[in-house]
């Protein structure tokens, strides 16, 4: 056992001077300083840190050198689960996952983090991952922070893999950035494309940035591993094979995951349709060019015929038609499904950027100068009054 | 209760181009803003303040002009604010940001609460609030749209998720990143508009703070942009006619067929 001050966690509060039995604490240049001839590593003034700056741990802490890159091998995807079900997002990371791990010639490797869930680990084994770990727990059925950052953080450390991708979720958003911080590493958000670099064999990301206007390609050069977000319904699904040769390995969970700082209350879904905007193929969006919050029936029959979402722009959110959880654009969420109907939608360029990039885009508008048309594959001018219920009848059956 | 909001200066447009010479951003010519999100961030804040108390204080890391920005948060009605801006900043990316803000963060009085917003508009990577969380060792809850209720120090707030919203508890300190359900910021107050006029925040450099000089800046970002470019632009758009309502409809339901959609 060994006893020590994060000397950068450590803000000099002196709390701890009068926890020590054995004043075996002194300040120097307003840091705590633990004096190891007088200290019996006892642990009070762990408890009396208000920064958690004091760690008494097994290991010495290792000074840092410049990283062994060479060390790190294997490609990992983070499966997303909610309420024990596998995400889609899931799939399409073990599409890209096998083509990076191909490439290197490399093992692919899924991380599934849940309750209950060892038979959908197993089953994951059939979308071509070599290796799935799992940690079930209480603790990790629905996503929090802390849990999750923790037991992705842990499991790194341990295996050192040298790619992770993660969907660009909201769960996946929140927690990966705290796993990079962790881990002192390189993180690229929201990827629409990756490559191998073919001399160093570095991950090249590429992802939109400024609303999608630009992209950028990012690499992480000497810090492993090399972590992505990667955007939801870009890349190919694995397809499910008929037999499988892989294994599941089941680690343990972390002591300091099972006490997470937040309490997970309940979740509430609100979203009317059962299709949600980030997971569907079709999507009818309606702006403030329907007039009336009543003409947003039309646009649910028409979504509905489609088997697709309901989207909005953000003039008939804040117009109070619409819930938020359906405003497609830059303050609402980014979509690309395979076919995007805009209905009544003028194409302010806070709108495009959530959608320009869905397969084909549909139009219909009574005015000719509107922008949505730049974007649309196919544009409808007219009312949409007429138009819509056409569309509904003919497209239903 | 003590607030600290980190907010972001960013150009008005996310219509950027690139010189196609140098393959950097073209940035002449575009006026600065505060973050969209940020604003949201701040109105929080100041209603938070409001209700308990306290101090808030406004943080950005950035070039001297960013001062403007921590100006408007004063005419909105922000205690304090603080710039950090130095040299030994210049290349961070999300990593190296995360660190110095957190540093900067520990400088600053006590707080309660961080609240940022969800990404910013040039970025978008939604990744500096978590990791300032990360770097201070605080709880952290992303996509914040409703803050329910605040006593005995546990917050209760809502995380919007792609299916509605869960219901989440935490400890306080702690910080929180917000959308913009949550509120409509306000404008300026004319007293507000004074103050700021002739206010001038407080300076931080990368000596001012506790840091360790190789995760600041380009030596302590892991991420190195290789190239940007302009995608292309896409699509000869089309135009579906036809004498009436029942025509176009058909012709368009002939067209996506032809596109592989089973209707």
């Amino acid at each position: 056992m060994i006893i020590y001050v994060d000397t950068e966690q450590c803000t000099g509060c002196q709390m701890c001077l009068p926890s020590c039995p054995f004043a075996a604490i002194e300040m120097r240049d307003d840091k705590a300083v633990i004096l190891e001839e007088k200290c019996t590593i006892c642990g009070a003034c762990v408890d009396a840190c208000p920064m958690q700056a004091i760690i008494r741990t097994k290991d010495k802490p290792v000074e840092k050198k410049a990283l062994d890159i060479s060390q790190y091998r294997g490609v990992w995807i983070f499966a997303e689960q909610r309420l024990g079900k596998i995400q889609s997002v899931t799939y399409e990371l073990l599409g890209a996952g096998r083509n990076l791990a191909d490439t290197r010639k490399q093992e692919l490797c899924a991380v599934l983090l849940g309750h209950n869930i060892k038979e959908q680990a197993h089953d994951l084994l059939y979308f071509g991952a070599d290796k799935i770990y799992v940690m079930d727990d209480p603790v990790l059925e629905q996503f929090q922070d802390d849990p999750y950052s923790e037991c992705v953080a842990e499991l790194v450390r341990h295996y050192k893999p040298e790619i992770v991708l993660c969907g660009a979720t909201n769960i996946g958003r929140s927690f990966i950035p705290q796993v990079a911080v962790k881990l002192e590493t390189g993180l690229t958000a929201d990827c629409t494309a990756f490559a191998i670099d073919p001399e160093k064999g570095n991950l090249l990301q590429t992802r939109p940035a400024f609303g999608g206007n630009i992209f950028a390609t990012i690499a992480t050069y000497h810090h492993r591993p090399q972590i992505a977000t990667v955007r939801h319904k870009v890349m190919k699904p694995a397809e499910r094979r008929t037999s499988v040769s892989g294994e599941v390995i089941e680690a343990q969970i972390p002591e300091k995951a099972k006490k997470p700082r937040t309490k997970f209350i309940e979740r509430i879904e609100e979203i009317e349709e059962t299709v949600n905007l980030a997971e569907a193929d079709i999507i009818v969006s309606g702006g403030r060019g329907l007039g009336d919050p009543k003409y947003f029936d039309m646009i649910r029959e028409l979504a509905k015929v489609l088997g697709g979402a309901v989207g909005s722009s953000r003039a008939a959110v804040d117009a109070g038609w619409i819930s938020y959880s359906h405003q497609v654009g830059q303050t609402g969420k980014t979509v690309c499904p395979k076919l995007y109907i805009a209905v009544g939608i003028s194409g302010a360029v806070q709108h495009l950027v959530g959608m320009r990039s869905s397969d084909y885009i549909v139009a219909v508008n009574k005015d000719l100068q509107a922008p949505i048309f730049k974007v649309a594959t196919y544009g409808i001018i007219g009312d949409f009054k007429d138009i819509v219920p056409a569309l509904i009848k003919h497209f239903s059956g | 209760m003590n607030i600290i909001v980190c907010i972001k200066q960013v150009p008005e447009t996310t219509e950027v181009r690139i010189n196609p010479e140098t393959g950097t951003l073209i940035r002449e010519g575009v006026p600065s803003i505060i973050n969209p999100f940020d604003m949201y961030a701040i109105e929080e804040g100041l209603r938070l303040r409001e209700r308990f108390g306290g101090k808030l204080t406004v943080l950005t890391m950035g070039p001297p002009q960013a001062k403007e920005a921590l100006r408007e948060c004063i005419s909105l009605g922000v205690d304090d604010a603080v710039l950090l801006s130095d040299l030994a900043f210049a290349g961070s990316d999300t990593l190296a940001t995360s660190y110095s803000l957190s540093r900067a963060i520990r400088n600053l009085s006590d707080f309660d609460l961080i609240i940022c917003g969800k990404q910013a508009s040039d970025g978008d990577t939604a990744q500096v609030g978590p990791g300032i969380a990360e770097c201070l060792n605080v709880p952290f809850v992303a996509f914040v749209k409703r803050i329910e209720k605040i006593e005995n120090g546990t917050m209760r707030v809502h995380r919007m998720m792609e299916y509605g919203y869960d219901v989440i508890e935490l400890q306080l300190p702690a910080l929180l990143t917000v959308v913009k359900e949550i509120n409509e910021p306000r404008l300026p107050s004319l007293k507000g508009k004074i103050r700021a006029r002739k206010y001038e925040p407080i300076s931080l450099k990368a000596c001012d703070l506790n840091v360790k000089k190789e995760r600041l800046g380009l030596n302590g970002s892991p991420t190195q942009v290789i190239k940007v470019f302009t995608p292309e632009i896409r699509r000869e758009g089309e135009m579906i006619t036809g004498d009436n309502p029942d025509e176009i409809a058909l012709n368009l339901k002939s067209k996506l067929k032809e596109a592989g959609f089973a209707l």
